[in-house]
């Protein structure tokens, strides 16, 4: 049986930046569903936050002042002393990124350019053009190389497997192969992501499901906060294709259908500039009001920046455009709509990246610790991944070499494996029932009716309904292709159990938590109450339900108060 | 607008040889070549394999030949191909896993033989390395490649000569070269001064044309030829002196 000192599960920025810190002399492996380089994080653009100082305008800028700007962006739901953790950190982790290659954009003298992001009082958000996830991720994919790390490419995870409160290892579907196979590993560390494609329109890539936050909910580890879901403001209408903030901080404007900047409404101070839940919310407001175009979107006008700063600073948002929408923002405005774009919530980790289930980690947007809260600002999520993912990678390096290895554990692995071989051995033998992508595109309508940007109780109960529905119908699930190399279908019937699960409960969190907080927002309780709520929702699979638990926020310097901005 | 979707299929356990398999489409909807796949084996043949991720041409997942042309499946748009027939093959001078999906193997060995990263003998700098941005506008070019393989694939020279390293990998030795970071030696990078390497180049520019992301590989290769017969020469002169 394959074994490893540590797995780390996913290739993106969280996964490399875990692997590349672990001890060299142990074994470590990465497994991920997608070659590494096909990762989400490579579609990130716009920056990643650290309070260097060099924009001449953010002179007085330090850590503390961005810890403070992501508390209160995440409308205080942040464990303080984690967010204090990553900004701290934050400065030497971009001086790190630097000296291993990551091309970042200059500023005259050489030092690395900040532009402004959402919330944030200084621009401190460093990037390379709008294509900060692609040089970052390969920067460091080839340090990977350099270091010679293993690498099992195209193996989907299936499920976790646990014994008495330890990890055991994981059971994956090698794709190439067509096989399930258990693999041993005294550490196993999540770096898979986050769930975009639960709702129909998100910015995700087409592979994002989530299915590591929801294999490890089916093995008992408890989810945090999931209710949280951010919409991007900003995303190319019809596609939603992300159209980064940075296009906004380099200067752009939101105008809707009568030319007006709206957003002097809703956030006169910042104005485009507020956080990512107030000028979603904002966006959606404009069009609902009959205040967009054909009732689905707004403009982002970047004209004013003129051609020369657009083709330097913003060069793939041109290319985005031209290709997917036909048209140049050099000449004409970018229509734009809110779509899903990253989950605040996920898999329950304390600060050391670590779950309930000894050897278990998580890092990176599959995680809650929680630094986000309720609301994520842009520009912290890549540095989550570095910051986090390092840290996961050193925590776990230090308890596998302090910890024994398991003698009489690989029956329990070899079992889980034949359970899941039997199971897809069911699924070929049906000949009909229900296809996958017909629950899945069920599955995402719901999921933008009733549980998106603006909630209530009656829309969420109604969901958790039709939810427990498709959960009926999946039983009758069925694979209608024979060959399972390479079967997308398998990946998606596989996945689609994790799908359900995370709508459920971020469905159920939801419709539990009773007031209006970042990213959600109940019509029907549209004030923060922090005399109830200021805490964590924890959502545990125990006897095959959900229950729901809660857990406080450390509050360490800053009283919660009202958000402005 | 109906269309036939032509797309060659191998299965490389039972197929003695691929073969083409017509599947008729409609769609009203301007959408693009990925997303047609996907529906088709949705609706049509779940067993059609081909690889895709981000759908917005940025992580390379997706290179095939649309129409005899190279391209991200993700930002060919069906309806711009004019076409009623759109015949689909998987990226040439590379093994058939299953369908539209290849053995990239041989493509990211080859980049990973030129060590692509940044040689750095240093220790973090406290406040990084200050460095020009018309000198990062320098490598700009280069790091827009996604290694989707495109290049590789269209290479007249790697069809007939599998030791060459391809396109993407010289451009990106390129890319290190000329970042101010890089230390990398001499002796490190003048490997490349062969047949397998930079010579090896037949000047089609093909990789240029097929590259979806604009990187003009052979402009680096072009380059590289240059620095190496400078080098030579600098060297030839300092051992005279």
């Amino acid at each position: 049986m394959l074994s490893q000192d540590i797995l780390v599960v996913g290739g993106g920025l969280a996964g490399l930046a875990a692997a590349l810190v672990s001890d060299p002399q142990l074994n470590v492996a990465v497994l991920s569903k997608v070659h590494p380089l096909r990762s989400h994080s490579v579609a990130a653009q716009g920056g990643i936050n650290a309070a260097l100082g060099n924009n001449p305008e953010g002179r007085d800028d330090s850590w503390e002042k961005h810890a403070f700007d992501t508390i209160k962006g995440s409308d205080y739901l942040a464990d303080q002393d984690i967010a204090e953790l990553m900004c701290e950190r934050a400065v030497s982790t971009i001086y790190e990124l630097e000296h291993l290659g990551v091309p970042f954009s200059r500023f005259p003298g050489g030092v690395i350019a900040q532009r402004p992001f959402g919330g944030a009082g200084f621009p401190r958000t460093c990037y390379a053009a709008d294509r900060t996830g692609l040089v970052i991720l390969h920067t460091l994919y080839e340090q990977s190389i350099k270091r010679q790390v293993k690498f099992y490419n195209e193996w989907l995870v299936t499920k976790l497997v646990v014994k008495d409160g330890r990890c055991l290892g994981v059971v994956v579907y090698d794709l190439a192969r067509g096989e399930v196979m258990p693999v041993k590993a005294r550490a196993v560390i999540f770096a898979t992501g986050g769930y975009g494609r639960v709702y129909q329109r998100t910015t995700n890539a087409f592979i994002n499901h989530g299915s590591g936050i929801g294999i490890a909910y089916k093995a008992g580890i408890p989810l945090k906060d999931m209710e949280f879901v951010q919409f991007h403001p900003t995303s190319l209408y019809d596609t939603n294709i992300l159209i980064t903030e940075g296009a906004r901080g380099e200067g752009g404007y939101l105008v809707n259908n009568k030319g007006k900047r709206f957003m002097e409404d809703y956030a006169s101070s910042a104005m485009e500039l507020a956080p990512r839940d107030i000028v979603a919310r904002a966006i959606q407001t404009e069009i609902e009001k009959g205040n967009g175009f054909e009732d689905e979107y707004v403009y982002l006008d970047l004209r004013l920046l003129g051609e020369k700063k657009i083709k330097k600073r913003l060069p793939g948002i041109r290319e985005i455009c031209i290709n997917f929408a036909g048209i140049d923002p050099v000449e004409k405005p970018i229509p734009i709509q809110p779509a899903q774009h990253y989950s605040m919530g996920g898999i329950d980790v304390n600060a050391q990246c670590a779950s309930i289930v000894e050897g278990f980690y998580a890092a990176g947007e599959c995680a809650c610790i929680s630094i986000h809260g309720a609301n994520r600002l842009g520009g912290n999520s890549l540095l989550d991944t570095v910051v986090f993912g390092k840290i996961a990678g050193e925590e776990a390096s230090k308890a596998v070499k302090g910890s024994k290895e398991l003698k009489d554990d690989e029956k329990m692995l070899l079992d889980e494996a034949l359970g899941m071989k039997k199971k897809i051995q069911e699924w070929q033998t049906k000949d009909s029932g229900e296809r996958v992508h017909r629950l899945l595109n069920r599955l995402k309508v719901i999921m933008s009716d009733r549980v998106g940007m603006f909630r209530n109780k009656k829309d969420l109960s109604k969901a958790m309904e039709k939810i427990s529905e498709i959960r009926d119908d999946y039983k009758r699930i069925y694979i209608s292709g024979q060959c399972l190399r390479y079967s997308q279908e398998l990946v998606n019937i596989i996945e689609f159990d994790s799908m359900l699960d995370l709508a459920e409960v971020i469905t159920l969190g939801a419709l539990n938590r009773e007031e209006t907080r970042g990213s959600h927002f109940r019509v029907d309780f549209k004030d923060r109450n922090d005399k109830d709520w200021l805490k964590h929702t924890l959502v545990t699979l125990k006897d095959g339900k959900p229950r729901v638990s809660y857990k406080n926020v450390n509050i360490s310097k800053y009283e919660p108060k009202v958000r402005t901005y | 607008m109906e269309y036939i979707f032509r797309i060659l299929r191998y299965d490389p356990l039972k197929d003695e040889r691929p073969s083409f398999q017509d599947y008729s489409f409609r769609t009203e909807e301007k959408m693009s070549v990925l997303e047609a796949l996907m529906d088709i084996r949705n609706e049509q043949d779940s067993t059609l394999s081909f690889r895709y991720s981000c759908r917005e041409a940025i992580c390379g997942s997706c290179g095939m030949v649309i129409n005899g042309k190279f391209d991200l499946a993700c930002r060919a748009m069906v309806d711009s191909l004019k076409a009623p027939v759109i015949v689909i093959e998987p990226l040439p001078n590379l093994e058939i896993q299953k369908d539209l999906a290849v053995n990239m193997e041989p493509f990211f060995d080859a980049v990973h033989k030129i060590e692509p990263y940044v040689f750095s003998k240093k220790q973090v700098l406290e406040k990084g390395h200050r460095i020009e941005d018309k000198e990062m506008d320098k490598i700009f070019q280069y790091i827009n490649c996604v290694l989707c393989g495109c290049c590789y694939s269209a290479c007249p020279v790697v069809s007939r000569d599998e030791k060459y390293l391809g396109p993407a990998a010289l451009a990106k030795l390129y890319r290190f070269i000329q970042d101010p970071r890089d230390e990398r030696p001499f002796s490190n990078w003048s490997r490349v001064n062969t047949e397998g390497g930079v010579w090896g180049c037949d000047t089609v520019f093909k990789c240029n044309e097929v590259c979806p992301k604009e990187v003009r590989p052979a402009d680096g290769i072009e380059a590289l030829r240059r620095k190496l017969v400078v080098e030579k020469i600098k060297r030839i002169f300092r051992f005279k002196r």
